[in-house]
């Protein structure tokens, strides 16, 4: 049975659709290289491609929990999860408050106007540049753990999504706000009541983008948090190399737990990643 | 009443924002300010330190590896952005195209951009040093029968291999958003005057899609100007200091090897080249867009 293309020009074009899939092995390659080695035993592992790359002979979960046990995994995943959230909850608290209470007031107003251009044109700074007074003024602070690296995330965030806050913003009518005013609302009030659960879609956006950022960061956690012990997911990779040795079917076993967290999450959440992540950059 | 009301909404508005400067302030442009501070200083970042005026700028013109880690930064760049954006194009269209299975591949291809840079480099380190290699010695190719980490000719063509693998992904979910922004009455109209294929493509697609090809030129150079996390994992900056990224050079002289005040002028100066590089690429593309 042939269904009718609205376009006309033909249907399904075979050739690209082929080649895209076979495309794909550059995607799963890597992937498929980390999973057989990660269930290996250092002995299957001989000095040829067959030997990383076949299938291994059982498929036992001893690497993963010995990985578990190495990096701390528990304890990492916490933290990166601790981080992300907090960041995630603070950026958009904080921020669309932020785009909201400049948005609203940058045309009218040059205070505005300049805070709105002070904070946006941070995107520009480099972490390289503020790295090192980082350092030293968070550890002053007493706050070179967990709490700096989310206050650091928070404000690392805040020009691209004050961007994306008041750009959103420009689109929802003054008068929602002003009916609310004559019921005798404040503010403040009607700002959550009203304008926050607006920009939901905007909220995702903001979301997806700051969660991938953070989670996958290495530079803030490694800089601010060495010395504390703790480590983020990513952050153990790097402080259990040595810890690895030459034992890959242990490091790969650890790569491939740093690696399921974002993968489940992607599987779930896969739309609104694309979406947002689309809508934060075209913006 | 009115006024009263008025009143209370600008007062909320400073509770706010005011709040939220001196958030970005102390952790934002005080950093800023005091590393342009440091950069006049000999400090090691630890100890007393003397004021050395400009020093630092000048020797940092005079320093090879400073030098070399420039070079190296731009030419990684350069590459990666044009390898990139030139793949992601290419794969958009496909991904665009009456295709089955549509919106599972573009999932797939998505991929690599949600995984840590970090883990991403240590797999691909292993890629490198074992697979590659020994395939390599059984095709009889000479160039790939040893490690490309391992040779300060290749180790920077692989940093741009693992970058460009994960940029791909993202620039090509920008472009496929354009391309959708094209109507199909484009095409009809084009196919009406003989256009097909590259012709097409050159005239039609590609004239319609330059916002989103400024997106991606922007972006790509920017995150790759700044690349860190693929040289920790892949080279640590070797072999002979021939993948030293700026950000990698910076962190590693700044804060282990006692070149505080030298790196912050560095940074200082890397501030500067991303900025003007930002502004130059977006006004060279605004002429272009009106020129269309």
């Amino acid at each position: 049975m042939m269904k009718k293309k609205q376009s006309g020009v033909g249907g399904t074009n075979w050739p690209v659709t082929i080649l895209l899939i076979i495309g794909c092995i550059t995607v799963f390659f890597p992937l498929y290289m980390a999973i057989v080695i990660a269930f290996k035993q250092p002995s299957e592992m001989t000095n040829n491609i067959a030997g990383a790359l076949s299938l291994p002979s059982s498929f036992s979960l001893s690497n993963f929990t010995e990985a578990m046990r190495v990096t701390d995994f528990w304890n990492s995943l916490g933290n990166s999860v601790l981080i992300t959230l907090v960041t995630v909850v603070l950026a958009i608290a904080i921020h669309s408050l932020a785009g909201y209470a400049i948005g609203r007031n940058m045309g009218n107003s040059k205070f505005y106007k300049f805070s709105y251009l002070y904070i946006v044109s941070g995107m520009f700074v480099p972490f390289a540049i503020l790295m090192m007074p980082l350092v030293k003024q968070t550890s002053q602070m007493g706050i070179g753990n967990r709490v700096g690296v989310i206050v650091l995330y928070t404000v690392f965030y805040m020009p691209m999504n004050l961007l994306l806050y008041s750009g959103y913003l420009k689109n929802i009518p003054m008068a929602l706000e002003e009916a609310a005013k004559v019921d005798g609302a404040s503010t403040w009030k009607t700002y959550w009541s009203i304008i926050f659960p607006i920009m939901k879609p905007m909220h995702a956006t903001v979301a997806v983008l700051t969660a991938l950022g953070t989670w996958n960061d290495v530079m803030t956690p490694l800089v601010i948090m060495s010395g504390t012990g703790k480590n983020t997911l990513p952050l153990a990779q790097l402080n259990f190399q040595t810890q690895f040795g030459t034992n890959y079917n242990l490091a790969f076993a650890s790569y491939l737990l740093a690696l399921i967290p974002i993968l489940i999450f992607y599987l779930v959440c896969q739309k609104q990643i694309l979406n947002g992540v689309v809508n934060g950059a075209v913006k | 009443m009115d006024k009263a009301k008025g009143n209370e909404r600008k007062r909320t508005f400073l509770l706010i924002t005011i709040p939220i400067l001196v958030l970005f302030f102390v952790f934002n442009t005080l950093p800023l300010i005091k590393g342009l501070v440091y950069s006049f200083t000999n400090f090691k970042g630890y100890g007393s330190y003397d004021w050395v005026g400009l020093r630092n700028y000048i020797d940092l013109f005079q320093d090879a590896r400073v030098g070399k880690s420039y070079l190296f930064t731009f030419k990684f760049a350069l590459v990666s952005t044009i390898i990139v954006n030139v793949i992601s194009l290419v794969l958009a269209l496909g991904l665009n195209s009456k295709i089955r299975g549509k919106s599972a591949l573009r999932g797939i291809y998505f991929i690599p951009n949600i995984l840590g840079g970090l883990v991403v480099g240590y797999i691909f380190s292993f890629f490198f040093t074992y697979i590659l290699p020994s395939l390599g010695q059984k095709m009889g190719i000479e160039f790939l029968s040893n490690s490309m980490l391992a040779s300060t000719k290749s180790a920077w063509f692989a940093i741009v291999i693992v970058a460009s693998w994960q940029a791909i992904a993202m620039n090509t979910i920008i472009y496929i958003s354009g391309l959708q922004t094209v109507p199909e009455e484009v095409y009809e109209a084009g196919a009406i005057d003989g256009a097909t294929g590259w012709k097409k493509f050159k005239s039609l697609t590609f004239p319609l899609i330059i916002p989103f090809f400024t997106i991606n030129m922007v972006l790509c150079m920017k995150n790759f100007l700044m690349v860190f996390d693929q040289i920790m994992a892949l080279t640590k900056g070797g072999p002979a200091q021939s993948t030293e990224s700026i950000s990698f050079l910076i962190y590693k002289n700044g804060m282990d090897g006692g070149q505080f005040g030298f790196q912050s002028a560095n940074a200082v100066l890397f501030f500067v080249v991303i900025v003007v590089i930002s502004v130059c690429q977006l006004q060279f593309m605004n002429k272009k867009e009106e020129q269309l």
